[in-house]
């Protein structure tokens, strides 16, 4: 790492790329030693099949799982088949594939399926100070578990099945610094989407994210791994957040996770993976949070969000015209006019779910809104409620969450992206406007001309109910 | 992976930023398991006014006469941006595109043309606007010419070659159109040692052999 190697105080990214170099390949790239590889039908099969091509195998194959989340239908009683014909192809070659190279499948039908970043940390695959790679962007999520996480492509996963390894170009370090406590309304949501807003799309570009202060802190894991799931939406190569106690007591008991001695050896060490105070990040910014609002996005990149109540910015208002065309179009496709609450526009469907937001909590959240208010879907919404995992389902269940949702004009699924990104075909319909607790509202991701506001599950829930964008919450 | 040394060729310009690779090859573009098969659903979105029945939108810089042909795609900045799917790569390399110059890239989509042989070239604003500003006089005469030995992008020969960098590695890559994996098995009994090591260190990482 240049002069780093003579500095005693030390990020805590750079300790985990230190403890993962098997060897240095230039002055910025080293070869990484990758701890779990996880795959999904959408682009793992690609990578597997690619292997099996070139006839070889994989290297560690207790290290390597893969699960169908991506093009699997999430309609209660699916099997193969998929809206989109070709669908079944993906996921019975992907079935195919990890049985011929021998590693675990978590397929359809097992009692474990779900969204490979919430499985991922669910059953203990995903630890902390572990490396982690998966073709798939939001990699990133584990980092709220203090994991060395990163998305990467089919080819080089395809490297990491075949030698255990990746070559990587070091990212820099960067900490985003919360000062001040999140109101009681404000999620790690709205958070991760008031960072975007601040640092831009690009503005994590060429760095691994260190999320730290008392605002994190006083997250909850799984919010933690909310915040850190969005770091891809910074452009960042990762973000992560120091392990600390409520880490360990969720990784605790784990299906995958350590046992008796070696759980005390790798607890020990977790609680001491964190950056040094002396510790110098190429880049910091602090963000203070004590007046943070419920963020909604107006426009078609992660970077256009507002506080829920205050207008969409006019062209006027744009720094440059480079930017002011890029709102131009953004408004355009969305069907938003500059000076307008967002509160002006009805909405068609509303989306609870995806990697970022399907977890116990975040149902929890929402269905606890519908208790206390006793609201139910707006007139004309479509809703749905779709559960990350078996697991967090069943746990749901047990709760009588579904009950809550069903009752109140949700739809209750099976675990999956689903509407996150025209999974398998399905989508909410040609041109409609969509609160979504999830990640992107890039033109199209949800479907042809589909118009995405991405929030909170609090913000959707409320809106859901409204029949349009708000997040008046009453506590 | 095919080598890159040097190409010339026509230079479509794209710019905006954030360009992303939802963008550049939609999931519902993605129909088959495959690596090809990619090319008309290549920005699918804009290309066409409507997709499914793939009219063309004539407005859309790649439907206009010059462009149509074109093999370098010029962008703003943190190009390829948002899904990992290496589809986007393999679509624009399937339409006939071999290098993209933009103010900058998303590290995933980088590392994706790299393994693919389409080379990504970062250049400052003030660079791809002068690029930019010269091809528009005629982009069917007026062709880029990009050098990997030397790092320059040559447009206007009254003008002094735009130069750029890359990671020495990554261009030894490209130079020589190596197969990274095997490249890196030839390191393996490196990664065997650093396990040896690493097991007694970090026991609970290495779950039982299947």
């Amino acid at each position: 790492m240049g002069i780093g190697r003579f500095i005693v105080a030390t990020t805590l990214f750079d300790k985990l790329w230190q403890e993962h170099e098997v060897m240095t390949l230039s002055e910025r790239q080293s070869l990484l030693y990758i701890d779990r590889i996880f795959l999904h039908e959408r682009t793992g099969s690609v990578a597997l099949d690619g292997l099996l091509e070139r006839e070889r195998s994989v290297r560690r194959r207790e290290h390597a799982f893969c699960t169908m989340d991506h093009i699997v239908d999430t309609r209660p009683g699916r099997g193969d088949d998929t809206l989109m014909p070709s669908g079944r192809d993906f996921i019975v070659s992907t079935r195919h594939a990890a049985h011929e190279t021998g590693i675990q499948l978590f397929d359809i039908a097992d009692a474990d399926q779900g969204i490979v970043h919430v499985i991922s940390p669910e059953l203990g695959i995903a630890l902390p100070g572990l490396s982690l790679i998966c073709p798939d962007s939001h990699t990133c999520t584990l980092g709220g578990l203090g994991a060395l996480a990163w998305g990467v492509g089919s080819t080089e996963a395809e490297h990491a099945l075949a030698t255990s390894t990746l070559r990587v170009t070091r990212p820099e370090t960067m900490r985003v610094l919360y000062t001040g406590r999140l109101a009681a309304d404000v999620t790690a949501k709205d958070l991760i989407l008031f960072t975007i807003r601040e640092l831009s799309a690009g503005g994590g570009a060429g760095y691994a994210i260190e999320f730290a202060g008392p605002a994190v802190e006083s997250l909850s894991v799984e919010a933690r791994l909310t915040l850190c799931n969005m770091a891809t939406e910074l452009s960042a190569f990762t973000g992560i957040i120091a392990p600390d106690q409520k880490v360990m007591e969720y990784c605790s008991g784990r299906p995958y996770a350590p046992k008796d001695a070696l759980w005390d050896g790798a607890s020990r060490y977790w609680q001491s993976l964190r950056s040094d105070e002396a510790a110098v990040f190429d880049c910091e910014r602090v963000i203070n949070v004590s007046s943070l609002q419920p963020q909604l996005s107006w426009g078609t990149s992660p970077q256009h969000c507002i506080d829920w109540n205050a207008t969409v910015p006019k062209l006027s208002d744009a720094h440059d015209a480079d930017q002011a065309a890029a709102w131009e179009r953004a408004q355009m496709y969305m069907g938003v006019k500059g000076g307008s609450p967002l509160s002006d526009y009805p909405i068609d469907a509303a989306f609870i779910g995806s990697c970022t937001n399907s977890r116990l909590s975040d149902l929890r959240a929402a269905a606890d809104y519908l208790r206390r208010t006793g609201a139910r879907v707006a007139k004309g919404v479509k809703a749905l409620c779709v559960p990350g995992s078996g697991q967090v389902k069943r746990a749901a269940e047990a709760e009588g969450l579904h009950d809550v949702f069903l009752n109140a004009g949700f739809e209750w699924r099976e675990p999956g992206c689903s509407m996150c990104f025209f999974a398998g075909g399905e989508s909410f319909g040609d041109g409609v406007r969509v609160v979504s607790t999830t990640n992107r509202n890039f033109e199209g991701r949800q479907g042809l001309r589909v118009k995405t506001h991405i929030a909170s599950p609090l913000t959707t829930v409320a809106s859901a109910c409204a029949g349009y964008l708000t997040a008046d919450t009453p506590l | 992976m095919t080598p890159f040394t040097q190409h010339t060729g026509v230079a479509a310009p794209l710019m905006r930023s954030n360009v992303d690779t939802d963008a550049i090859i939609p999931s519902r573009e993605m129909r088959t398991v495959s690596r090809s098969g990619l090319a008309a659903g290549l920005f699918a979105p804009w290309r066409y006014s409507d997709p499914d029945k793939r009219i063309d939108n004539p407005d859309f810089v790649m439907n206009q006469r010059p462009f149509r042909r074109a093999s370098i795609l010029l962008a703003g900045a943190n190009f390829g941006c948002g899904s990992s799917r290496e589809h986007a790569v393999w679509a624009l390399v399937e339409s006939g595109y071999r290098v993209i110059i933009a103010h900058s890239f998303a590290t995933i989509f980088r590392n994706n043309a790299q393994r693919n042989g389409l080379l990504a070239i970062e250049l400052g604003e003030e660079q791809i606007e002068r690029l930019v500003r010269w091809i528009s006089a005629d982009p069917e005469a007026r062709l880029l010419s990009v050098d990997l030995e030397s790092c320059t992008v040559v447009h206007d020969p009254e003008q002094p070659a735009e130069v750029f960098s890359i990671d020495p590695v990554a261009r030894d890559m490209l130079l020589n159109g190596l197969d990274e994996i095997g490249l890196t098995e030839q390191s393996l009994d490196r990664i065997d040692a650093f396990e040896a090591q690493d097991q007694i260190k970090r026991p609970w990482v290495y779950l039982e052999r299947l």
